[in-house]
């Protein structure tokens, strides 16, 4: 990844430099398009959204004034339009995220654990190419319901705060909490089912 | 007395697990977070549980971008000049 800053690409593409226009939207392409997924009904439609993002982006570009970071400015434009987009397309289910960070059939009747956490740590960190496990993440973060997408992506992927994510989806602190939770739980899951070793 | 009080208030695993999250975005109550250590303490499995998370995050924050097929490219930069020819020398008018 390159060393330039979103707001040194921002001054260049301000001055019409198309280069610093492809580095951003390599940058934040498949960010974009995963959120964009979590709202539309499939990828055609959620690449439609993020081009669209981007001539939002390059027209309101000189009014940005810098008061937000670049990053929520351009998630929060595309979450606008692909919560438009999505809703013509389809009704959404509403929170639909139910469920334990843990089976409940894997503690005993006192809630302790009957079948602990299997090891693996150590195992990704040893043993399996790198390459593997990126894609293991990858894929399992797919597999997440819309909404855990949407707030893993920002979070764990992107890197925003956790006020920023809740600026960006308008979501409350404590339901992002909550679909973060979701989410990580679901994918700490999803390594254990496939790297774990048994205690 | 005391003792029995302080029994009902330890966290058993399964309330553990689904505390991580708020513990490590700082959003356990003062007296939570102690009890949620304390059981820390004499638990190895919920200690493991709480690495493998931490794990999961750190892991999830070393995704790399895929790259941009020369295809994909080839649409964003003809995006970018059709933007580019469209845009008038004054001030454009806005819907």
């Amino acid at each position: 990844m390159g060393q330039d800053t979103d707001a040194d690409l921002l001054v260049r593409l301000r001055a019409g430099d198309e280069r610093a226009f492809v580095i951003l939207v390599q940058r934040y392409h498949a960010a974009m398009f995963r959120l964009a997924s979590s709202f539309v009904p499939n990828a055609a439609v959620a690449e439609e959204v993020v081009q669209d993002t981007w001539l939002g982006v390059l027209r309101g570009i000189s009014g940005f004034e810098g008061r937000s970071s670049f990053r929520t400015w351009l998630f929060r434009i595309l979450v606008n339009r692909a919560r438009s987009t999505g809703e013509r397309e389809r009704r959404t289910v509403a929170i639909g995220d139910t469920g334990a960070a843990v089976a409940a059939s894997r503690f005993d009747g006192s809630g302790a654990w009957l079948s602990p956490p299997e090891h693996w740590i150590e195992e990704v960190e040893n043993r399996i190419e790198a390459g593997k496990l990126a894609g293991l993440v990858r894929t399992a973060i797919w597999d997440l319901p819309d909404r855990q997408r949407q707030v893993v992506t920002l979070r764990d992927i992107e890197g925003l705060t956790s006020e920023e994510v809740c600026g960006v989806l308008e979501i409350s602190e404590s339901n992002q909490r909550v679909l973060l939770h979701r989410g990580r739980s679901r994918l700490r899951q999803a390594i254990e089912t496939q790297f774990g070793v048994p205690s | 007395m005391i003792r029995l009080r302080l029994r009902r208030r330890d966290l058993v695993c399964q309330q553990a697990v689904e505390l991580v999250t708020d513990y490590l975005e700082g959003a356990l109550s003062r007296a939570d977070r102690r009890r949620y250590e304390a059981h820390l303490a004499g638990c190895p499995h919920c200690t493991e549980y709480l690495a493998q998370m931490r794990k999961t995050i750190e892991l999830t924050g070393t995704l790399t971008t895929d790259d941009l097929t020369p295809q994909m490219q080839d649409e964003f930069i003809d995006l970018y000049r059709q933007w580019r020819t469209g845009q008038p020398g004054d001030e454009p008018p806005q819907p």
